[in-house]
């Protein structure tokens, strides 16, 4: 078991955790993930690595409702315990292993839109504790769904933060802040990694590829057991089938078949959703998820 | 009784077995087992026990099955195998034990496998329990992988006195055991949990949820955590595909996804998480166990299955059993068959699949004919889901973080066979991950050298 140190709310459907789980807490390093189980019957859930403490042997995840098992999960409060946290999986990022000199002369530039905030978080950490102060773009619906602005903030170089709605900071998506940065602003980056939803992932690569700047993205297909056993989360990148698990997450942007990857997230859409229903209706679930009648 | 047949074993009737997951093959009474059991000639020089890998003292544990003493029977299997349960289910016995069988020469062989799974569920159902060595070494032996090589290697260390932890990725022990096969030929809780409870009450600690590679690395087990000896039975769990296009469309698994989500996560039943998209034509492409045990899942959970194999009848690497079982229960064979395209619909959905017919040439470096294309024979079966089964490989994360581990061209690990040992000094290994996909009882009794091995290692140490 794996017990819950800390849980709270950092939007209406987004929630932090922090977890004892000191294997993954004394190996984990940014870019990585774990797949979280919250008991018996429920779903192995991957979710990327938002933090970690190798001293208190945590590790911090944030994650979205939007499956039955995450929406079990977000009713779980401090003390309590998940059933298994297995992990750190995937590949680290690549900086992590690149030469701190060479490191310190690149300019770089994230992005995190909606989620993805959460881990871009430990790689800016990562730098900034390695002497590299980055910038970082948060993008998000609207006021609400800004999360880690605070942690960012203390880790960041400049700090730009756009909801779509325009109801906190900049107005508009984060290919308008890219490009103001870069055209507008004369800002010149080295790299680009961005993380969030795939829509979001895709057109930034299309900007930044037109903007001359490499990309790395990470990416979330779905998963089984994330050590390439199953082939759940293959992706098409530069044309090659990668398994996102142990290949990934992280890949080069601008080779990465964005439409195709977008077609397989939805391959559970109807069953998860249907499964999410049943658990917020209950026995009062009739029709409507489009797979009952 | 016709002493040349075989005592037929019960079986749940196709048109109903097709509809649930409750096991298929029913087993022996006591009545059928001690009829079965005296159709045993009890060869001085037998056979049976040298064809099989971890040879089992068949004579004397059918001997006790004809006094009627089932208890004795177990601990005479106890001796070699801590599986028995499981073997009796799923060991090929026809090319081992029972293909070496006398009374095979002129008649049919004895159920050796049947009678074995008798004595074993007996021993269960009566709560017979192996007991801890009572005098333990203190020195401790990491096994990597809860399979059926990594559970043996284990419980013969624990039974030498070894203080033995299993490192297993999974959140449940018991490898290809638990995510592979299926409820209907192996039931989970009834007999795989109960057997892995048993290598447990030897004193074997299971650590779940640790990636040898990523959680923890072997050099960090033996330098940091005090391991002295490690054992590798990490199993051969990379699915292969096939390369053609359309592959990675919505709708296509690999046999290990479709399997997982219906074993280890328990999709078929309502009150469990993960969804798992049946359809409702599937086709299963290969025609080794693996794919047989595909496409009766899905047939279990509703949809019309057509199994896609590039050679004849005679070629399927799959047991007969298992296809004469998949035929009863209604799968279609489309034999002779080769997928070439998997066509997709405007959102990304499997809608068909095209195929091309083949002929069998020359006999290849395999020994079987190796099939040809005919050209122009191509046609379209309607599909909505592919099930890719294909083969596996050994996953290379362990061989790529520990250094000087030595693997062969297939990305198999390099070991001894007698005593497992690989290019690491004091690190073992066995099952799969040496071999690539074989069978429970050849990784069983890999773990079983390996452990003689690993004793002789410790001990010269
Ligand atoms: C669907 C299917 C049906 C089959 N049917 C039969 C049959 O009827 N009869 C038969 O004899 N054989 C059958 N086989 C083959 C048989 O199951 C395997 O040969 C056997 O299980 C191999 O045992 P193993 O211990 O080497 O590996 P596995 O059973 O594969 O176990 C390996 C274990 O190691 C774990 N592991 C892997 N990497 C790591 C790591 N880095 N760190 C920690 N743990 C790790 C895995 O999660 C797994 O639990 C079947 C196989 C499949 C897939
Ligand atoms: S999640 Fe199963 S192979 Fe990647």
């Amino acid at each position: 078991m794996y017990k819950i140190l800390k849980a709270c709310d950092l939007a209406s459907n987004i929630f932090l955790m922090e977890v004892e789980a000191k294997r993954v807490a004394s190996a984990c390093e940014p870019g990585q993930f774990v797949i979280v189980k919250i008991d018996e019957r429920g779903e192995r859930i991957p979710l990327t690595i938002c933090d970690y403490d190798r001293e208190k042997g945590t590790v911090t995840i944030v994650v979205q409702t939007i499956g039955a098992s995450t929406v079990r999960m977000q009713k779980l409060r401090a003390g309590d315990s998940f059933m298994d946290f297995v992990g750190p999986l995937g590949r680290p990022s690549e900086f992590v292993n690149e030469d701190i000199d060479s490191l310190k002369g690149k300019k770089m530039l994230f992005v995190g839109g909606g989620l993805g905030t959460a881990p871009v978080y430990p790689q800016v950490k990562w730098l900034h504790e390695h002497g590299i102060d980055a910038d970082v773009i948060v993008g998000a619906k609207t006021k609400d769904l800004v999360i880690l602005e605070d942690e960012m903030k203390a880790v960041a170089g400049n700090l730009y933060i756009t909801t779509d709605d325009g109801s906190y900071m900049r107005a508009g998506m984060v290919t308008e802040v890219i490009k103001d940065l870069v055209e507008n602003q004369g800002n010149k980056y080295d790299v680009c990694v961005a993380i969030g939803p795939m829509i979001m992932m895709k057109f930034v690569c299309l900007l930044t590829k037109e903007l001359g700047i490499p990309t790395i993205v990470s990416m979330n297909p779905i998963m089984v057991d994330g050590t390439g056993m199953c082939g759940a989360c293959r992706l098409l990148v530069g044309g090659e089938v990668k398994f996102a698990c142990v290949d990934g997450p992280e890949f080069d942007g601008h080779l990465v078949d964005f439409d195709q990857a977008m077609k397989r997230q939805n391959l559970y859409k109807t069953e998860e959703g249907r499964a999410l229903l049943k658990e917020q209706e209950g026995d009062t679930h009739h029709g409507g998820c489009g797979t009952c009648s | 009784m016709d002493v040349m047949k075989k005592v037929p074993v019960r079986e749940q009737d196709p048109k109903v077995r097709a509809t649930n997951f409750d096991e298929v093959c029913l087993g022996y009474n006591e009545t059928e087992a001690t009829e079965e059991a005296s159709r045993c000639l009890t060869c001085k020089n037998a056979q049976c026990v040298k064809a099989c890998p971890v040879n089992i003292d068949i004579p004397g544990f059918i001997s006790k099955i004809k006094e009627g003493d089932f208890e004795e029977a177990s601990r005479v299997i106890g001796k070699s195998s801590a599986l028995p349960a499981i073997c009796g289910r799923v060991c090929p016995q026809e090319t081992q034990c029972e293909g070496k069988c006398i009374r095979g020469i002129k008649g049919e062989s004895v159920s050796i496998g049947k009678l074995e799974r008798f004595v074993a569920d007996y021993a269960r159902q009566k709560g017979i329990k192996p007991s801890k060595c009572e005098n333990t070494n203190g020195r401790k032996v990491a096994v990597i992988g809860s399979g059926p090589a990594g559970l043996t290697c284990a419980g013969d260390l624990a039974k030498m006195g070894y203080e033995v932890t299993i490192f297993e990725a999974l959140h449940e022990p018991g490898g290809v055991l638990v995510y592979g096969i299926p409820e209907f030929r192996l039931p989970k809780d009834e007999v795989v949990k109960k057997e892995i409870e048993n290598v447990k009450a030897l004193g074997v600690t299971i650590e779940t949820n640790v990636v040898v590679g990523k959680s923890v690395t072997i050099d960090e087990l033996m330098d940091k955590e005090g391991f002295e000896a490690v054992f590798i039975g990490s199993g051969a769990g990379l699915p292969k595909f096939m390369g053609i296009p359309g592959e990675t469309a919505s709708g296509v698994f690999s046999a290990n996804e479709y399997l997982t989500r219906s074993n280890l996560m328990k999709a078929f039943r309502d009150d469990h998480d993960t969804p798992i998209r049946p359809g409702k034509k599937v086709a299963v492409v290969g025609g080794g166990n693996v794919a047989m045990d595909a496409a009766r899942t899905a047939l279990r959970l509703g949809a019309e299955v057509t199994v896609v194999y590039r050679r004849s009848e005679e070629e399927l690497p799959a047991r007969v059993e298992e296809v004469h079982h998949a035929k009863e229960e209604g799968i279609i064979f489309n034999l002779l068959t080769n997928p070439t395209e998997i066509l997709v619909d405007e959102n990304g959905w499997v809608r068909g699949m095209t195929c091309i017919r083949m002929e069998l040439g020359e006999p290849d470096e395999s020994g079987r004919r190796s099939p040809i294309e005919i050209p122009g024979s191509e046609f379209t079966i309607d599909v909505d889901t592919v099930i890719m089964s294909l083969g596996t490989s050994p996953n290379p994360l362990i061989s790529s973080t520990t250094e000087g581990l030595e693997t062969n061209r297939r990305k198999c690990i390099v070991a001894d066979e007698e005593t497992g040992q690989t290019s690491r000094p004091g690190v073992f290994a066995g099952g799969d991950a040496v071999t690539g996909a074989a069978t429970v009882i050849l990784a069983m009794g890999a773990g079983k050298a390996a452990a003689k091995g690993i004793d002789e290692y410790l001990r010269a140490k």
